[in-house]
């Protein structure tokens, strides 16, 4: 996987985000602030930009350039979370030009670590990790079998997904859906949505780059 | 003196926290509000927290109040990211931590101080 493969992710994560901004959006009016899909929306359209004004040479500089970016521009707690995952995937990916599925196993355990350690959530608190955990497995659990790429990706999407899903009856323990107590519970985490979004778009990007 | 930073979802919550600190506990401390984002939405930007830091700091060090949610982990972030080595988050609320904070800065003490006197903020009882 090359450069164009992880600016076609942004690229996909972004026109996944906009068609879904309105869906994101009421999942965090039912338990949150109802801002979730504008702010991803916003911040991945500015990753879309940052990436058409300084093209980044390798898989790395992709991700670490669209991190800084979602840092600098969300302005919700979104902003932060994805810009670190982000980051930390990048940055594990050092100057390698061509990233291997274990590589790309690797700096998806890099992103779920950067996020626990910011936001200090565990699986079963209803977050993003909620869906970024089991995708890390699935990914992992494929390199080991000797999956195809296409094959482990689709693992990767269904995996955060299932995690988005199961986090409907959870009771929040993060984040402000947790200031909610069991008034949370019934309704899916929208960070773990997006989640599932933002890896679903890594099997497009496949299936558009090979 | 150590610089206080007061960082809220809030322009409007962060100024006024900063201007009701001030009059109780004296002009003279320096304290910047860091709050709203930069095209002046609810929520946190970096870039004001980092320029807040930069306007606060005579070189005793600086301590950061937060609200909450991405106040806080835009303010980790930007520790995280770059390490500023005389900053200091205080898990302290918002109102009582910065008057507090300033009250002690003002009496000349170190940021270590500071930053406890800003956390101890939390147990003093109001009834």
């Amino acid at each position: 996987m090359d450069t164009s493969f992880f600016v076609a992710w942004m690229e996909e994560i972004a026109t996944a985000v906009q068609a879904q901004r309105d869906h994101l959006t009421q999942l965090d009016a039912a338990i949150g602030d109802a801002d979730h899909g504008s702010n991803l929306d916003r911040g991945f359209g500015e990753v879309r930009r940052a990436l058409t004004d300084s093209p980044p040479r390798t898989p790395g500089g992709t991700l670490v350039l669209a991190g800084s970016t979602l840092i600098r521009k969300v302005g919700g707690a979104s902003g932060p979370l994805y810009g670190t995952a982000f980051r930390q995937m990048g940055k594990s990916m050092g100057e390698t030009r061509d990233i291997s599925l274990a590589e790309l196993s690797a700096a998806l355990d890099a992103a779920l670590a950067g996020v626990q350690k910011l936001g200090a959530a565990v699986e079963g608190d209803k977050t993003m990790v909620d869906a970024l955990a089991p995708a890390v497995r699935a990914l992992a659990q494929a390199v080991r079998e000797g999956a195809k790429p296409e094959d482990a990706l689709s693992a990767v999407a269904a995996a955060a997904q299932e995690g988005a899903k199961a986090t409907i009856p959870l009771q929040a323990r993060k984040g402000r859906a947790s200031y909610l107590g069991s008034r949370s519970a019934g309704h899916e985490d929208p960070g773990a949505a997006s989640t599932a979004l933002i890896l679903s778009a890594l099997r497009t990007a496949g299936f558009r780059t090979w | 003196m150590v610089g206080i930073v007061l960082i809220s979802h809030s322009a409007r919550l962060a100024a006024e926290v900063a201007e009701l600190a001030a009059q109780i506990g004296g002009r003279d401390v320096p304290i910047a509000a860091a709050g709203g984002t930069d095209d002046g939405r609810l929520g946190t930007s970096i870039t004001k927290v980092s320029d807040a830091i930069t306007t606060v700091d005579q070189g005793d060090g600086v301590v950061l109040l937060m609200d909450l949610g991405s106040a806080v982990l835009t303010a980790r972030t930007l520790l995280d990211e770059s390490p500023h080595p005389r900053v200091f988050l205080a898990d302290a609320p918002f109102v009582e931590g910065a008057i507090s904070a300033l009250v002690t800065s003002g009496a000349g003490a170190d940021v270590k101080a500071v930053l406890d006197a800003a956390e101890e903020a939390r147990h003093i009882g109001k009834l």
